[in-house]
């Protein structure tokens, strides 16, 4: 990214018609590790990767329940993740309290976006660096939806966002078509190899930097336990990685899953994220 | 608007008017509860009313909180509702800051200041909290419209309250009674002594009777229990 002289205030247009202070926001989402979402006829179900600042700490959380139908996974700031969150909770005790139902999924992403939109318009505040993937149910079915610190947000049938989330997107591409008659456990077996495709070579999924939810019909929204992560994670051991590259780390790995800048390690961030 | 005297003006009086909107009702019940060594029952008639007329025979007065906590409300059955709504809500907020839900004593600190809150403009809600305690023990909350809190080992409210606590003073708590030994009361028996009160109350309170749900809290969950009352 270059600097130029239209991009110290989100309140100012670059001659081009583009909001930089924006689009440098969304590279922030770039920098958290990634997460993907996905549903089938009757479940919408997140996976993330959780990563952790060094040996000692513990793994940052990625998903947070919303409400019993309604959970987000975040890539970028945490914080400004947190502060989202508790908006969205809010909104949604106070729906349930008022219409005496759970809230329709489409309605807090409109207001979320709303929320949002309202940073990128002032010259005292800043774009929220996150993104979210909101997977909810309501009585429209599951949802996946995106959204952006540009508060743009998308109804998707799948997605993935996050560091070198690209091939987990190709995947998802790949295998869009069979999902919607998946069963549960496919489904996931499915987000699990997406997320897989992401890793550096010497990093592979385990109980502990893996995170998995799922929202349905009969399902308020859980957060699987270790028992479950073990379970879910057996789907897919010993299968063959699609980048070629395997867990002990293997020096000819093709540079196709690779980002475009070639950067081969997770980015070093000064500003607390959820990346280290 | 509807004025007589401008429609109707031979009906037309001296003097001033006085307009007058009352905001509270009362639509009667009434709520017992014991707590034990390790168990807690609650049990409250379904009867709603207003003045000599019957709303509904079927109004649950109980309301489960969460696994470990019931709340009983009577009173103005408007105000039951927003306040167990508003409980609900604060108590959904803290499991999702403190990932656990609140225990027992805490809602009932947290119901208390929710109830001050309006002091000067109360709920007029006569409530009754029972849970297990930190240490697994049974509790019982009562409290006044505006959030007197008080722990007890048993409690009536509602509208038979003052006829239905002398009873259980004299029969959980031994009261005025000689060469006795205060020991803690078993579960069958704080169920049995429940209905009988609650039958006592049908006798001759107008607005108890129908039915009553009982929910017996322990460290397994709740049950629930029907019973029913004299109609009349």
């Amino acid at each position: 990214m270059f600097r130029n002289q239209y991009d110290s205030d989100v309140t100012v247009w670059s001659p081009q018609g583009r909001l930089h202070q924006v689009e440098y926001a969304m590279e922030a989402v770039k920098l958290g590790s990634a997460t993907v979402g996905l549903k089938n006829k009757q479940f919408a179900v997140l996976i993330a990767l959780k990563r952790a600042v060094s040996e000692l700490s513990a793994y940052q959380k990625k998903i947070i329940p919303i409400d019993d139908h309604i959970g987000i996974s975040i890539s970028g700031l945490t914080a400004d993740a947190r502060m989202l969150s508790r908006f969205m909770r809010t909104e949604c005790l106070n729906h349930r309290y008022a219409h005496d139902a759970p809230m329709p999924v489409g309605r807090l992403i409109a207001l979320v976006g709303n929320k949002m939109q309202i940073c990128t318009q002032r010259y005292d505040k800043r774009p929220l660096g996150v993104g979210l993937l909101v997977a909810g149910y309501d009585d429209q079915g599951p949802h996946i939806y995106q959204t952006c610190p540009s508060a743009n947000y998308f109804d998707c049938r799948a997605m993935a966002i996050g560091a070198r989330s690209q091939s987990a997107r190709t995947y998802l591409e790949k295998h869009l078509n069979t999902f919607v008659d998946c069963d549960l456990q496919e489904l996931v077996a499915h987000g699990l190899r997406a997320l897989r495709d992401t890793l550096p070579n010497e990093v592979d999924l385990n109980t502990k930097n893996v995170s998995i939810a799922i929202v349905g019909p009969k399902t308020s929204l859980q957060i699987c336990e270790e028992a479950e992560l073990t379970r879910f994670l057996s789907l897919v051991e010993g299968e063959e990685r699609r980048g070629g590259g395997t867990a002990t780390g293997d020096a000819g790995a093709s540079g196709a899953d690779r980002d475009p800048t070639g950067d081969e390690r997770d980015p070093q961030v000064a500003v607390a994220m959820d990346t280290e | 608007m509807l004025s007589v005297s401008e429609n109707f003006p031979e009906y037309a009086v001296p003097g001033a008017k006085q307009v007058r909107f009352e905001p509270y009702a009362d639509n009667g019940g009434s709520i017992v509860a014991i707590a034990g060594d390790d168990y807690a029952v609650i049990g409250a008639d379904t009867r709603l009313s207003t003045g000599f007329s019957i709303y509904t025979r079927e109004q649950k007065k109980l309301f489960k909180l969460s696994e470990g906590t019931v709340l009983g409300a009577t009173g103005c059955w408007c105000d039951t509702l927003t306040l167990t709504r508003l409980l609900q809500a604060r108590m959904q907020m803290y499991e999702h800051e403190h990932n656990k839900s609140m225990s027992t004593p805490a809602v009932a600190q947290m119901l208390s200041t929710m109830l001050y809150y309006k002091r000067f403009f109360p709920y007029y809600v006569s409530n009754i909290l029972a849970g297990l305690d930190a240490e697994g023990k049974g509790c019982v909350y009562s409290y006044d419209p505006i959030g007197h809190c008080e722990r007890s080992n048993y409690r009536a409210g509602g509208s038979a309250g003052a006829q239905l606590q002398p009873l259980l003073d004299n029969q959980i708590g031994l009261k005025n009674m000689q060469n006795v030994t205060v020991a803690p009361i078993p579960r069958e028996k704080a169920l049995a002594l429940l209905k009988d009160v609650f039958i006592s109350a049908a006798e001759r309170d107008i607005y108890t009777g129908d039915s009553i749900y009982i929910l017996i809290i322990t460290a397994n969950g709740i049950q629930e229990e029907k019973f029913e009352l004299r109609k009349d």
